[in-house]
């Protein structure tokens, strides 16, 4: 089982792993306890996956330029 | 006769000086082509560091010197390239000091639409012999981008298309780096911006974007050539963030399309190309989270379905132990009884032998064996005696019949035995030699009948030439010394008579 910390796993990373643990599980051929073990890791994956999911926003900003041409700020992109 | 005569043409001009006159020209031609537009294909290019461009415009029979000042050169929206086909707009001015003249160009613009597709296929050329074209060198969109930084004009339909449809797909967050998307800032603008983006810090204050797309709507080719311009394909090819390229329509592929991470057709297309539909992803999650559960809950169910079984095929506790239980039982009833049975018997046994033992009783047996013993030590002391006189008696006997005159006795008769068989053995040996003396002598009678010697008393000789018997005539001549034996003996013929040799020694007679 891989040792990464769920949390800082990309959402493609997790969404990789969690595949991973659902087809072992599916297997069927695991010891009981580490079938715990990785439906409890397919739990934490599917949290996290759902979490960058959820995180979802829109934000947009234009970016301004000072006078040479170099990103200044942001601003609302209005147009 | 003419009062003038031969005059000489020109001799009332003024003369001039070689400065007036350079000065005059210069004035001339730069008051006559003050702004021109000049068509030609450019020749040799020199760019020496003062910055200025140094070139010559040239067709097929006459060539002109051009110069492009720094400050002009710089802001050209097409910059010089030996072979292309030009229109270049500028003053002509002389050089008194080298007597030439050349070009001060202000602008300068491709021929029209040939020219700008060869410069554009020429530059296609180039970076794809640098192997920049190389699907291999293109580096993988991420997944799912957090930040996606769009180069493009802020207003439009563009950015509107694209922010629309990642709205639809996975709203993110994004930064739009504002472009002329045409004209001589455009290259330029976009270089900067894409530059600008892989510049930024990851998380920073203006955070760096982990895509960008860089998208114009569709034009004409004019419109479009800042996106074919050399400045803008080296910076998507130096820039580290993924980059997708939309410019144009689909029909419309500029330089940056060929060495972007990826192209799409349209603006639309690149927003689907940056994000994946959070819907689907949600929904796969769903599916996976069921999957997991389906899983873990078949698992289980299989193990306590095989435990069910397990346990079905193990007997019960009770069972096992009852027919040891009844055994126990029974036992358990019997043990007082047994006891108690026991201890009589042992008692019983015990009165039995404590019965016969008492003082009286070993004494009586004492006294019995004291007796015993007193009886035989009155019977040792007799048998010892008696049997020390046994032997001395035997002792004596043997000691008489022990004696000298029947030794001397015995010594003669085995004397006298052993002379007698002495002289017996003497006869029997003279005897015996006497047999052997007769044997021998008739048996050599016998070989002397046998033996050539007899033939030689009959009349016969013997021929020996050289040692040897000689048997024939040839032989006998050339032998040295011929030898005859008679019986009666030896006779040596030929000039060197032999010694005789042992063979020929006369014969002794026998002894017997």
């Amino acid at each position: 089982m891989s040792e990464k910390q769920v949390s800082e796993m990309s959402f493609e990373d997790a969404m990789a792993e969690l595949e991973r643990v659902v087809g072992q599980l599916e297997g069927g051929d695991v010891p009981l306890e580490q079938s715990i073990t990785l439906y409890e890791r397919g739990a934490e994956l599917k949290k996290h996956c759902e979490a960058k999911l959820k995180a979802a926003e829109e934000k947009v900003a234009k970016i301004t330029l000072d006078e040479n041409g170099k990103p200044a700020g942001t601003a609302p992109l209005d147009g | 006769m003419d009062l003038i005569d031969d005059p000489i043409p020109g001799e009332n001009a003024p003369e001039f000086t070689v400065t007036e006159i350079s000065g005059a020209i210069k004035r001339t031609i730069e008051g006559e082509f003050s702004h021109v537009r000049v068509r030609g294909e450019i020749g040799r290019v020199s760019r020496p560091r003062s910055g200025h461009v140094y070139l010559d415009l040239k067709d097929d029979r006459s060539v002109l010197s051009g110069v492009i000042w720094k400050g002009v050169a710089s802001r050209l929206a097409t910059q010089p390239e030996e072979g292309l086909e030009v229109v270049a707009t500028g003053k002509l001015t002389t050089f008194g000091g080298q007597s030439k003249y050349q070009i001060v160009i202000e602008d300068i613009a491709p021929a029209g639409m040939g020219a700008l597709m060869a410069m554009l296929e020429k530059r296609k050329k180039t970076l794809e012999a640098e192997g920049l074209f190389d699907p291999a060198r293109k580096k993988p969109l991420p997944y799912l981008p957090e930040v996606i930084g769009v180069v493009t004009s802020p207003s439009g339909a563009v950015i509107r298309d694209i922010l629309h449809r990642l709205r639809d797909r996975f709203p993110r967050k994004v930064m739009v780096w504002p472009i002329a998307v045409q004209g001589v800032n455009c290259a330029p603008e976009v270089t900067r911006a894409i530059k600008g983006f892989n510049a930024m810090t990851p998380g920073g204050a203006l955070p760096r974007p982990d895509l960008l797309i860089v998208a114009r709507g569709g034009g004409s080719i004019e419109d479009l050539w800042g996106f074919n311009e050399e400045s803008v394909a080296r910076a998507a090819v130096a820039s580290d963030i993924p980059l997708i390229s939309a410019v144009g329509h689909e029909t419309d592929t500029t330089l940056i399309d060929y060495v972007s991470d990826r192209r799409a057709p349209t603006p639309t297309a690149a927003a689907e190309l940056a994000v994946p539909v959070r819907i689907e992803l949600l929904a796969w999650v769903d599916g996976q989270d069921a999957r997991m559960t389906r899983a873990l809950s078949n698992l289980i169910g299989q193990r306590k379905q095989r435990l069910r079984d397990l346990s079905r095929a193990l007997p019960r506790p009770e069972t096992l132990v009852a027919q040891a239980r009844q055994r126990l039982d029974y036992i358990e009833d019997r043990l007082p009884a047994a006891l108690r049975l026991a201890a009589q018997r042992k008692k019983l046994k015990l009165s039995e032998i404590s019965g016969g033992l008492k003082p009286s009783v070993l004494s009586r047996s004492l006294r019995e064996d004291g007796r015993k013993l007193d009886d035989r030590i009155a019977r040792l002391t007799p048998a010892l005696a008696r049997n020390n006189r046994d032997k001395r008696l035997r002792l004596d006997q043997t000691a008489r019949g022990l004696r000298l005159q029947l030794l001397q006795d015995d010594l003669h008769r085995k004397s006298d035995r052993f002379t007698q068989t002495v002289k017996r053995l003497i006869d029997a040996a003279n005897r015996q030699q006497v047999d052997r003396h007769a044997r021998l002598t008739s048996l050599d009678r016998l070989r002397e009948t046998l033996g050539y010697k007899a033939t030689l008393k009959r009349g016969y000789a013997v021929v020996r030439g050289d040692g040897d018997v000689v048997t024939s005539k040839d032989k006998a001549g050339q032998a040295t010394i011929l030898e005859l034996e008679f019986a009666d003996g030896r006779l040596t013929l030929g000039a060197k008579p032999h010694k005789t040799n042992k063979t020929s020694a006369p014969e002794q007679g026998s002894l017997f």
